[in-house]
């Protein structure tokens, strides 16, 4: 569903991706490790259009990134950093806009922002203003924007930051589920979340791949077969200089 | 259309967002009490004796010199600061769409601005006899005018995510628009300038174009020179937002 294939990103003399190739098919729910401004949710924008990159091709469900934005934006539903709102509308009413530019009509339009509020628990604060909502609703919120239309291809970028302990363990149950028939990446800096909710898992560091594989995998990689101690022994924390 | 029904759910959408906090009852009521201030006093509407509405139209370029850009200050300097521009713009909708939705969004509310002093037309009919075609052509001339400044606006708006700098730069373009073809400014670069270098000027201004409209003639030349300038800005609006993705 996913083909990102040789991306490379260049903000002035600076490689903030260089040369990342990875697939990602349906039922597979791929985790995206790294240390901050390891080029995370820079691959991301590129994946999801936001900005183009500087060499290399995203491909979604067949659809080039570059040449055919629309038909592969219409597959993805992305929850950006932060997951940001229009903070002077209701929560009904920012779903409704993006169910609305979704192609979402009338009826099916009801329906899916139903089926939303439901996945991601917004009931209680429907008609309240996004710019009132605690953290943890602003994110419920911003997922339930990503999965209106029931995308094929799921883009998360840190899906449980700022969530509480039991809203994140919703959140990874719900990332779990949905994995079984669509493609999904999303960022995180919680291991444990990667054992959870992933089948697969990618370190990047500086910009570049440095591990690829299943948790177990990765896990193996290290005596005592924790993902920690394997994160910390790849990848440099950015106080080191390169 | 795909494209129309995206247009209309951004148009929509900034409308609502307008109705929904007291920013717009505020702008209107600033709009209306400004426009009557300079009509009826420093216009001096009654003293002029004339069933018209010249010290009402006169005015415009000046008013509309603020309050078009505080109305456009935010049209994508909000989306960046929210971050809701990568919400946008990852969308299944055109960067081109999403300028001219918000584009017309503002504009319609500025068109119901000017459509609220609808009273000034009825007390000049009561009054006296005036020509309503010369009226109805200020008025065009009036919403093509705010519409160029609101495309500035939009412009300047793109390139930063502060809406003060984003209001400074455009009123600072807008102005450069009016002084032109300011009367005192032609005079002075007449007397350093050939005729031919100041009327050149001169026709970059929307003073000279605006007032055509103000005399009731409706000049092909005067709505393509506002439609270029609008499309002009709105395309580099377009180009702002695709640097700013590059990176």
């Amino acid at each position: 569903m996913i083909k990102v294939e040789n991306l490379v990103k260049a903000f002035g003399p600076k490689l903030a991706v260089n040369d990342i190739s990875f697939t990602v098919e349906r039922g597979e729910v791929l985790g995206f490790l790294g240390p901050n401004g390891a080029g995370k949710s820079t691959t991301m924008r590129m994946i999801t259009g936001f900005i183009p990159p500087t060499a290399g091709r995203v491909t979604i469900g067949g659809h080039d990134m570059l040449e055919d934005p629309l038909p592969a934006k219409r597959l993805i539903g992305y929850l950006p950093e932060n997951a940001p709102g229009y903070a002077d509308m209701t929560v009904h009413g920012f779903l409704s806009f993006a169910a609305e530019l979704r192609g979402l009509k009338g009826g099916a339009r009801k329906q899916a922002i139903g089926r939303a509020v439901e996945l991601c628990f917004l009931q209680n604060v429907l008609h309240q203003t996004i710019d009132t909502l605690s953290k943890g609703y602003k994110h419920r919120t911003g997922l339930a924007q990503a999965l209106i239309h029931d995308p094929d291809v799921l883009i998360m970028d840190e899906p449980t930051d700022g969530l509480d302990p039991n809203q994140k363990h919703e959140v990874r149950g719900l990332i779990k589920r949905m994995g079984e028939n669509k493609a999904i990446i999303f960022s995180t800096h919680i291991l444990e979340e990667v054992e959870a909710a992933c089948t697969r898992v990618i370190i990047i560091d500086r910009g570049r791949i440095v591990a690829n594989g299943t948790p177990a995998e990765l896990k193996a990689r290290s005596p005592e077969g924790r993902l920690e101690d394997v994160f910390r022994a790849i990848t440099l924390p950015d106080t080191v200089k390169a | 259309m795909n494209a129309w029904s995206n247009i209309k759910a951004i148009v929509k959408r900034e409308l609502g967002g307008y109705f929904t906090s007291p920013i717009a009852y505020v702008f209107l009521v600033i709009y209306l009490l400004l426009t009557g201030f300079f009509t009826f006093t420093v216009g001096s509407f009654f003293e002029r004796g004339e069933a018209s509405l010249v010290s009402f139209f006169t005015w415009h370029p000046w008013l509309y010199l603020f309050l078009v850009p505080a109305v456009g200050m935010r049209l994508w300097s909000e989306e960046r600061r929210l971050g809701t521009m990568e919400l946008l713009l990852t969308m299944p909708v055109t960067t081109w769409q999403a300028i001219i939705g918000k584009f017309l969004a503002s504009w319609l509310f500025l068109a119901l601005a000017l459509a609220l002093t609808f009273p000034v037309v009825i007390t000049v009919n009561w009054l006296g006899n005036p020509d309503n075609g010369v009226i109805f052509a200020g008025y065009v001339g009036s919403i093509l005018l705010a519409g160029s400044y609101l495309a500035v606006s939009s412009m300047t708006s793109a390139m930063t995510r502060n809406q003060v700098i984003s209001f400074i730069l455009s009123v600072l373009i807008c102005l450069f628009l009016i002084l032109a073809g300011y009367e005192p400014v032609t005079g002075l670069l007449s007397r350093v300038a050939s005729p031919r270098v100041v009327e050149v000027v001169a026709a970059f201004s929307v003073m000279t174009h605006f007032e055509g409209f103000q005399r009731g003639v409706l000049d092909t030349r005067d709505v393509v020179f506002f439609a270029s300038v609008m499309g002009f800005a709105l395309f580099a609006t377009g180009v702002v937002i695709r640097n700013q993705r590059a990176g």
